[in-house]
């Protein structure tokens, strides 16, 4: 996406250099372009405060002390900024066992995802055999179903398995969605036939053409995938919540959940403070990797 | 940009080679070929293929907790259609969806606009608009209930300083709740839709803008007759996944009101939820998941044929 961008600029540079028009016209033209320049940077400035606030607000609510959360009128900076609300999570709540929960489901369902989708997105890509298609419809086809629709017969299916109430259902849960499929699939879909004819025609089995070739290829795509799948699992909210029950077992989205509904006195300040920890290795992640979140979403046009 | 429209009809056999007739090679080709999908097939088929043809058996019985399913034929379809909150559910949903896709759309395309300009600050910009999407639904509600608080909560004190002597209830209230949900809604999902749409605006070729500033267009008139008409299979593309996911909406509505209050921000997801998790009837639930399947798939698939006829 930069590259494209980058392009326009060149190709706007090179515009402006032979343009023809007379002085006077530029000047209003300019005069016009910087206005609309303007007009551009207040909508900015707006958006970001509507899309930003909520955080900002968050994140200063849990440096403040239990009774000034709600305070009228509103205050947006703490008057002392209580940072022991951190500390005091830690000890209040079982934080450290969802954030391991979490991390161990969020891991494990990345890896199978990962492994198991460009796998089986070779398969449909770079290898042509009886029922492909058919079985790539049917994997497109899930893609209009809601899993709301049936959650119900899983959760039996895996019930009768033994699995309800186990951090095992989560992660079989999340880990096979056509999501992966798709999205690997597209990417493959770009690299040339030509490659891995050369490599069938020196002998290498279709196993290693996808190990050694189109795997070391397609590491944006596998990052892409990779990182849209660890912040979906970490942020899940419905499959923990319709499989777990045993408080152990809670990822972080059921433990702050139950930390809101079940103090009667919800010390605020502190629920901040949880989530906004919730947030921060999601937000760490998502910096460090926008551009394959931007590319996945772009190629792909589906969440997992 | 790459649409499902793209990928649903692949090129099938496009550059793979051509392998000479023989029954053995077939063979060895089909038994490799399933090798790779099968580990992914399993969970996948297991998980999601089978679930899917159970429920419409489920929806036909009296399935329960204590294991007993009595073939019941069309009584739970019967009683589908006689419930009053499932058809609350129903309006409910359709509300949100109907509110949620042209409020989503136009934010997050004017977002995309508004970032495919060269302004400084844009890079910033974009991970801004996209932090709601990563963030986590639980935090999203949280802060989103308090924001919205009737009387201590910032948004209405906005309101009051601004003249508005009566603000909404917002989640307290039936008449906003379900508006209040459509902003967080909004809030959260623009960002996504505004990365589909940047990607669209890419394969938007220049000469066109350039053609139609020639002819004396302004603005607007090359944002009707020359964006919009290239966004078309993003556009597209954008409606029918908005569609399914406002039709499914869930955990938005559990997080932030539980479907209340009284029952004005119920919804499909939720009737299925609490009919089979709460209440163990598991075979009435089915029924409205088969309804909520069925609904999601026509939307689909009479998008997509109208789609097809607008392109032809």
């Amino acid at each position: 996406m930069s590259e494209l961008l980058d392009r326009n600029i060149t190709q706007r540079t090179l515009r402006k250099l032979d343009d023809p028009k007379p002085r006077r016209a530029s000047r209003e033209r300019s005069a016009r372009y910087r206005a609309g320049r303007a007009i551009g940077y207040i909508a900015m400035i707006v958006f970001a405060a509507a899309l930003l606030t909520p955080f900002f607000w968050m994140i200063m609510s849990s440096l403040k002390s239990a009774n000034e959360v709600f305070s009228v009128p509103v205050q947006w900076l703490p008057e002392t900024f209580v940072w022991s609300n951190y500390v005091e999570i830690w000890s209040r709540s079982d934080i450290i066992t969802w954030i391991r929960n979490t991390l161990l489901v969020s891991t494990v369902v990345t890896l199978l995802q990962v492994l198991t989708g460009s796998f089986a997105a070779y398969g449909f890509a770079k290898m042509r055999f009886r029922g492909r298609d058919v079985l790539f419809l049917l994997y497109i086809g899930t893609i209009a179903v809601p899993w709301q629709s049936y959650m119900i017969p899983q959760f039996i299916l895996l019930t009768e398995a033994g699995l309800s109430n186990s951090l095992v259902a989560i992660m079989l849960l999340q880990a096979f969605g056509a999501f992966g499929v798709f999205l690997m699939k597209q990417y493959y879909e770009t690299i040339p036939e030509e490659l891995s004819e050369a490599a069938r025609i020196d002998g290498l089995s279709e196993y290693s053409i996808w190990r050694k070739i189109m795997l070391p290829l397609s590491v944006p795509a596998l990052a892409s995938l990779a990182l849209l799948t660890f912040v979906n699992t970490w942020n899940d909210y419905l499959g923990p919540l319709i499989y777990l029950r045993n408080p152990d077992l809670w990822t972080l989205q059921l433990g702050l959940r139950s930390f809101v509904s079940n103090l009667y006195d919800t010390n605020y300040a502190l629920l901040f403070a949880g989530l906004t920890i919730s947030i921060v290795p999601i937000a760490i992640i998502f910096m460090l990797g926008q551009r394959y979140f931007v590319e996945g979403i772009a190629t792909s046009g589906l969440k997992g | 940009m790459a649409t499902s429209a793209r990928t649903a009809a692949p090129p099938a056999a496009r550059k793979v080679p051509q392998h000479r007739p023989g029954s053995k090679l077939r063979r060895h080709n089909t038994i490799v070929g399933w090798s790779f999908i099968l580990p992914n097939f399993l969970g996948f088929g297991l998980l999601t293929l089978v679930p899917i043809v159970v429920l419409f058996y489920m929806s036909f019985t009296n399935w329960n907790a204590f294991g007993t399913a009595d073939w019941v034929g069309f009584a739970n379809y019967e009683r589908l259609l006689t419930d009053g909150s499932f058809r609350i559910s129903f309006l409910n949903t359709l509300y949100y969806t109907v509110l949620h896709i042209p409020l989503t759309i136009v934010a997050s395309l004017g977002l995309a606009l508004l970032l495919n300009n060269k302004l400084r600050g844009v890079a910033f910009f974009r991970t801004a608009a996209f932090f709601p999407y990563i963030t986590s639904i639980v935090a999203i509600a949280v802060v989103w209930n308090l924001l919205f608080s009737p009387d201590s909560g910032p948004i209405n004190e906005v309101l009051r300083a601004i003249g508005i002597t009566e603000p909404p209830g917002w989640l307290t209230s039936p008449e906003w709740a379900m508006p209040a949900v459509v902003i967080v809604g909004t809030w959260r999902d623009m960002g996504y839709y505004m990365v589909l749409f940047l990607a669209g605006l890419q394969t938007v070729p220049r000469e066109l803008h350039e053609a139609a500033r020639m002819d004396g267009a302004n603005v607007w008139q090359r944002f009707v007759n020359v964006t919009l008409p290239c966004l078309r299979p993003t556009m597209f593309f954008v409606t029918v996944m908005l569609t399914i996911n406002s039709l499914k909406i869930f955990d938005l509505i559990l997080v932030m009101t539980g479907g209340g209050p009284g029952q004005s921000t119920s919804v499909i997801s939720q009737f299925i939820y609490r009919r089979g998790f709460e209440e163990n009837q598991f075979g009435f639930a089915s029924s409205a998941a088969v309804a909520l399947f069925f609904l999601c798939i026509a939307v689909t698939v009479v998008q997509f044929l109208w789609n097809k006829k607008r392109s032809v």
